[in-house]
């Protein structure tokens, strides 16, 4: 039987094999724009370190910037308070009272590259270079003691910073 | 023993322990009755102590004509209650006054909030919403573009990943129906299907995953699967009948029936199609349940069957012995509610609520049982079943799956304790 949902289903079809000059049978009001255009807006960065942009920073560097961009809300080295603790809990996730930082749970070091630059400082997000974004995450990984003070992140060394929890996540089990 | 008392017309069964009555007492039109038969059999009537009179407002002309209404002035603490983190005005979450509603659809003022830094007053003039990377033709969309798709409707709730977390705690939150399980609110939501917009950019074969930005300003982003996205994901415009309000996403948002709340990207204005999760954030840092052995639940999308009784609970006093509507809400992010059990003994006996008609799919549903309280001691609970035959479990049943460190999902049973005096708490059997 010739369903509506198999016309559309068909016509898609028809459409990928067509290739880029071809059309989709919608109203195709939307407008195409250069992949270089959308730059500025392309800001996630893939879990293999995919969209990371050129620049670097250290430990060192990326200390000035947490004193004056991220200490108000995250404490000294991280520690927490008034906001979320970065720093520490190493080895606790399966004990009692879990402490979840960037150090002891967050399964990769590119995430904290992209958060950073797309959320942080809280009252001034998207104000940091990306020198100051890779030095702050340096800063963080390195008071996490997981990467040593003269480390580089850059967009080749970020994405094989290897992190403690991450091959903690495993897929949801329905009905658990 | 089953006990049939007939009074005039119509006729109430006890179907469970402590006062439960069968749930067709409403549905065979015995309430046109009730007046007389609940002063004989359910409940106490006193005389009404004055002779009627008058009110003011029927002595003089009221109030003109109003561009946009509001609820009446009677009702102002029928409003959400928020929180938001240290610091912040608009990183936190509003709550639904569950409580103080009925029917399914949530009035758009009433909808739960969780903002991530705020609500951006997004200019609808110069808002764009892209898809692009495993695409054959990125693609830029006006709003005025997107009105002029054809347009589908669906009745969804929206939850919160963190809705009812209280629940993991060692000890019964008593903070109210409101605080615990108010991050839950029911649309019509209506806008363009996703589908047709990726089939006009086209979509690469190896594109397995899409990731949603919004335009907030901590433009929250997480990674959807590809089958959920051509399903019936819409990116809805829509509200009620009305534009998305501003704190649910103006001029747009992405509508993932069933699932997690934060999935359903706000102020939407970036679809990246993508061979693998993006790892953002908010689906490692959070959104992930942490279990008793160290490792971590990810990508649970859909929100699991659960249901709540919200009247009477926790917050909401008793006004004496005689008869109730027990009444709540029932939903699951895996389709249709296919029935809800009520017990007013503690999950000793239990009975089934009828359902209000009508039942969807990934929407809340309301349910309902007459109940006749003794004035003694009772403990009220819900447990719903859903069309997969999955059953909502205990909490101790979940908290022996999960641990107290979960955080994310609560979907147990909650239990409201009845005291003599009216008063009512919330208890872990």
């Amino acid at each position: 039987m010739f369903t509506h949902r198999r016309f559309i289903a068909g016509a898609a079809s028809c459409f990928m094999i067509g290739g880029a000059g071809a059309q989709a049978p919608g109203p195709n009001l939307g407008q195409p724009i250069a992949p270089a255009a959308v730059a500025a807006w392309d800001i996630s960065i893939g879990s293999n370190g995919a969209g990371l942009p050129t620049g670097s920073g250290t430990s060192k560097q990326g200390e000035a910037v947490y004193l004056a961009k991220c200490l108000a809300c995250h404490g000294e080295k991280g520690v927490g308070k008034p906001n979320d603790r970065l720093v520490g809990g190493i080895g606790t996730l399966a004990s009692k009272n879990p402490v979840k930082t960037v150090g002891s749970y967050w399964p990769q070091a590119t995430t904290i590259f992209d958060y950073v630059r797309r959320a942080m400082p809280f009252n001034e997000p998207r104000s940091l270079s990306n020198d100051e974004v890779y030095a702050v995450t340096a800063y963080l990984l390195h008071l996490n003691g997981i990467i040593v003070e003269s480390d580089v992140m850059n967009s080749t060394s970020l994405p094989q910073v290897s992190m403690p929890n991450k091959d903690g996540f495993v897929p949801f089990v329905p009905g658990r | 023993m089953r006990r049939a008392q007939t009074t005039n017309d119509f006729q109430w069964i006890p179907v469970a322990g402590n006062g439960l009555l069968d749930r067709r007492l409403f549905l065979t039109g015995g309430l046109a009755a009730a007046p007389m038969a609940a002063g004989t059999a359910l409940g106490i009537s006193t005389a009404h102590p004055q002779a009627l009179s008058d009110g003011s407002w029927m002595k003089a002309p009221g109030l003109p004509f109003s561009g946009y209404g509001h609820p009446s002035q009677h009702e102002s603490k029928v409003a959400r209650v928020a929180r938001s983190a240290p610091g912040t005005t608009g990183a936190g979450g509003s709550r639904t006054p569950i409580q103080l509603l009925n029917g399914t659809i949530t009035p758009n003022g009433l909808h739960f909030e969780r903002h991530h830094s705020g609500i951006p007053e997004i200019n609808p003039d110069v808002h764009r919403l892209l898809i692009h990377g495993l695409v054959k033709r990125p693609l830029v969309f006006t709003l005025e573009a997107l009105a002029r798709y054809p347009m589908e409707s669906r009745i969804a709730f929206i939850e919160c990943g963190g809705n009812s977390n209280f629940l993991y705690e060692r000890e019964p939150s008593q903070l109210g129906a409101q605080w615990m399980h108010g991050l839950v609110s029911c649309a019509e939501w209506t806008g363009v299907k996703l589908s047709t917009l990726l089939d006009e950019a086209g979509v690469d074969p190896r594109a397995s995953w899409i990731l949603a930005e919004g335009a907030d300003a901590a433009a929250v982003s997480r990674s959807v699967p590809m089958a959920k996205a051509m399903d019936d994901a819409l990116i809805a415009l829509y509200q009620n009948g009305e534009r998305v309000r501003p704190a649910n996403g103006y001029p747009m948002r992405l509508l993932l029936p069933g699932y997690e709340g934060i999935m359903q990207i706000k102020w939407l204005r970036r679809i990246k199609l993508t061979d693998a999760p993006t790892m953002t954030r908010d689906e490692t840092s959070r959104y992930t349940m942490l279990l008793q052995d160290g490792k971590a639940f990810q990508f649970n999308f859909p929100m699991e069957c659960k249901s709540v009784i919200l009247q009477p609970s926790q917050g909401l006093t008793m006004k004496g012995e005689g008869f109730y509507e027990i009444s709540g809400l029932a939903w699951s992010g895996y389709g249709k509610i296919t029935k809800v059990e009520v017990s007013t003994d503690g999950g000793k006996s239990w009975a089934a609520a009828a359902l209000q008609e009508p039942v969807l799919s990934r929407a809340l549903t309301r349910f309902r049982i007459p109940w006749r309280w003794s004035g003694g001691p009772a403990v009220l609970q819900s447990r719903a079943t859903d069309e997969t035959g999955y059953v909502q479990p205990s909490r101790d049943k979940l908290m022996a799956a999960r641990g107290a460190n979960a955080y994310f999902h609560f979907n147990g049973i909650t239990s409201w304790a009845i005291a003599a005096n009216g008063d009512v708490k919330h208890v872990y059997t």
